[in-house]
């Protein structure tokens, strides 16, 4: 094909992902977006303008070659393609499916000035989906430098510590409380979202590719301390998350029906409830599901809840019912993806906005039967510019629900703070560490991602392990004191 | 993997297995946990830790034959191995010399208040041990009990061994009798035996721990299924417990949240049953 000119580039429109059918896809846990086909993708590879200075880089968190790896593409160069990629990027077909694209590359691609912006994320699951299928590029360690590295937590931000040590020669040893590796991706995250499959191929290709072991059903804190690991390991990464829920302080949080996203997602996406009794954990959805919080982890409650329900209702011939999200402000302070509110909002579920729950009602068996909630109404913009949810008085109503799900945000697990004389932490419960190296204020041990932050994003807990992945190498070398 | 290294059959349904699980033993105590997997498909379930040899590197595990994964656990045999084996999770039991205690065990909690009940003895306490279940057979390691108390006492509701009676009847008279001067009192077992315990041991202002068996998934703090509604508001059991003051616990909660899985508990059992009949008959068939 010849080459293009910048015209007839920008002409070429943003070419869409084929979805699921929104009715379809509510009874099963099957993937939403379908992915581009090859002549689709190489279609899209073909609108980016291959900018000198590339601002779509700069939106990356880890700092992907995007114009290398795009250009790659189009030339048909897919091994190519591979290989840009994982220069800076190991786990392209996750970060393709859940990267918040419009705030990161595709928010600063120059194309979105005028039109739409390169479809960077979709181009990236292409990428990664192809190496799943193909493995041209397998990753190759240097050699060995007898230092040990020991890496707690096995999710976004530990993963890609651990692959980037890994690649420096350095021995990697994996701590994981839960039976299997990911963290998030696989308790949190539904299937429908992000296919187990491919978080357990790409994992497994690049532990494998790097002699990186994994020890599952270790939990930090009690079969294994902080201090235990330095004992033995040269430098210690801590990316343990932010996995304890909070719930809300009001009566009835104790009734049978209440629970945290947490539970829900666990029982549902870790240990496949919604395929019960094919597996043995059971998980509920009643007639009328409430989720109180609007975030990424509610959206993928609800969807969740809708499925439960649709299902259960394809098995008995029942209505399948409601879930509905309950958030004390408005639509526009929604703090979850776009894109997700539009296919929860696709798959039926009812929105109740600028409403907080203050009782949840119980049946004298102790179970869910209702919901006491109050209207609220937008008052001044606090310190942080976010205007804050007043209660209108005498707004009291009961929503009847029989199943509550608490997403109301996380906070680290207490448990990574056991002997663990010096590691600081905040107020929040979170670990004190630098945010440019990662380094903690105990000597040899870093920590990234939620640990430090709070509950946050999959692609900056990616970012934090990258960054202190450099540190522990360049200390491991000897090029850095503590 | 993690390997049945021993398996005994304590009554008909309450079975004994030594896993090798050197991660738990190195670190294991009286008073914690363990959540066990069986394979691919199985749930998460907690199973107080009843033994453990720091040597050998195996943690003694006692369970009783109720649902689908304990049924099927109860299957399993020497050599078999199970998928997961986490832990040691909870705090482990507060042990000191405390004078005279009670260690009262219910049932399948027989296992799990012997560990305790021999810590206490090793602190230098008098212990007094009170053991019961509902018949004669499904009481076990009367004779290992006997060994690390001072006294014992074993009831049976039906009176086929020991006293017929419920465990709370000697533990009142024990309690009663002033020359005694209980200073603490541990419980394990059901639920309600707990709940009774601790109504038994109130008025008499005797500090008494259970050991709380909620559901659990995890174990390790992260989705709170587990949690507990005490005096001063809710708890988490795995991370906060598994023991808690008998008199704090809402045992009316406790009671019904232990009961919201009851229709999918039986499901999952008939489910079971049905494919184990049917490899039997596709088994038979193929002769």
């Amino acid at each position: 094909m010849a080459e293009l000119t910048t015209q007839e580039r920008m002409k070429i429109p943003r070419q869409p992902m084929p979805n699921q059918d929104g009715e379809v896809r509510r009874a099963n846990f099957d993937e939403v977006a379908l992915g581009y086909d090859e002549e689709t993708a190489k279609k899209e590879a073909e609108r980016c303008l291959q900018c000198k200075k590339p601002l779509c880089r700069e939106g990356c968190p880890v700092g992907v070659l995007i114009p290398q790896f795009i250009k790659a593409m189009r030339e048909g160069d897919m091994a190519g393609a591979v290989e840009a990629m994982k220069v800076k990027n190991n786990l392209p077909a996750i970060c393709g499916r859940v990267c918040p694209q419009e705030s990161q590359c595709e928010g600063k691609c120059i194309l979105g000035k005028k039109g739409e912006p390169v479809a960077i994320g979709r181009l990236e699951r292409f990428v990664g989906d192809y190496e799943l299928a193909h493995r041209t590029c397998p990753l190759v360690s240097a050699p060995a430098t007898g230092k040990k590295v020991a890496v707690v937590g096995t999710g976004p931000a530990g993963l890609t510590c651990a692959v980037d040590v890994a690649r420096e020669g350095h021995k990697v040893t994996m701590f994981e409380s839960l039976h299997g590796p990911g963290g998030v991706l696989i308790y949190g995250i539904p299937e429908f979202r992000l296919p187990k499959g491919v978080v357990h191929g790409e994992i497994d290709y690049a532990a494998k590719c790097l002699g990186i072991e994994i020890l599952a059903d270790h939990v930090i804190g009690r079969t294994i301390t902080l201090d235990e690991l330095l004992a033995e390991y040269d430098a210690v990464f801590l990316g343990t998350g932010a996995g304890l829920p909070s719930f809300m302080r009001i009566p009835g949080i104790n009734l049978n029906g209440v629970m945290s996203a947490n539970e829900f997602l666990t029982r549902v996406n870790l240990m496949k409830g919604y395929l019960f009794p094919q597996y043995d954990t059971p998980v509920k959805a009643g007639k009328s599901v409430a989720v109180v919080g609007a975030g990424n982890v509610a959206m993928d409650a609800a969807r969740c809840s809708a499925r439960i329900q649709a299902l259960h209702a394809k098995k008995t011939g029942a209505e399948p019912g409601e879930v509905h999200i309950v958030y004390r402000r408005s639509r526009d302070e929604i703090p979850a993806r776009a894109e997700e509110v539009h296919h929860a909002e696709e798959e039926g579920v009812i929105f109740d906005l600028l409403t907080n729950p203050v009782e949840i009602l119980g049946d004298s068996e102790g179970k869910v039967v209702g919901m006491r909630c109050v209207r609220m109404e937008l008052g001044e913009p606090d310190a942080s510019g976010r205007r804050k949810p007043v209660t209108i008085p005498g707004s009291e109503f009961e929503m009847k629900v029989d199943t509550v799900i608490m997403a109301l945000g996380t906070s680290p697990n207490p448990l990574v703070f056991v002997d663990a004389d010096g590691l600081e932490r905040t107020k929040h419960g979170t670990a004190v560490a630098d945010t440019e190296t990662g380094r903690t204020r105990k000597q040899r041990v870093w920590a990234g991602g939620d640990v430090v932050t709070g509950a946050a994003t999959v692609i900056s807990a990616m970012g934090a392990g990258k960054r202190a992945a450099a540190d522990i190498n360049a200390f491991l070398k000897g090029q850095s004191s503590w | 993997m993690y390997k049945i290294l021993e398996k005994q059959v304590l009554s008909d349904v309450t079975k004994l297995m030594v896993i090798q699980a050197p991660h738990v033993a190195r670190k294991a105590k009286a008073g914690q946990f363990i959540i066990i997997r069986i394979d691919e498909n199985g749930e998460r379930i907690p199973l107080t830790i009843a033994d453990f040899d720091r040597n050998a590197g195996t943690i003694t595990i006692i369970f009783q034959e109720l649902g689908k994964s304990t049924l099927q656990l109860g299957k399993l045999n020497v050599g078999d191995s199970v998928a997961t084996f986490v832990g040691p999770l909870g705090h482990p039991t507060e042990v000191e010399n405390f004078g005279t205690v009670v260690c009262m065990g219910g049932g399948v909690g027989i296992a799990p208040i012997y560990p305790i009940a021999r810590a206490l003895k090793e602190a230098g306490n008098t212990v007094i041990s009170i053991i019961g279940a509902r018949s004669k057979d499904l009481l076990f390691w009367e004779e290992k009990m006997r060994a690390v108390s001072d006294e014992l006492h074993i009831c049976t509701d039906d009176g086929s061994h020991g006293r017929k009676a419920l465990v709370t009847e000697p533990l009142k008279e024990v309690l009663e009798d002033a020359g005694r001067k209980v200073a603490k009192v541990w419980a394990i077992g059901p639920a309600v035996m707990m709940k009774f315990v601790s109504l038994t041991t109130k008025p008499f202002n005797v500090p008494t721990i259970v050991s709380l068996n909620t559901i659990m998934i995890d174990g390790t703090g992260m989705c709170g299924g587990c949690r507990v509604l005490l005096e001063d508001g809710a708890q988490f059991v795995c991370v906060d417990g598994p023991e808690f003051d008998g008199h704090k616990v809402d045992w009316g909660n406790l009671l019904s949240r232990l009961s919201f899985y009851r229709e999918e508990e039986k499901a999952a059992v008939e489910h079971y049953e049905h494919t184990c009949n049917l490899d039997k008959a596709i088994a038979e068939g193929g002769k």
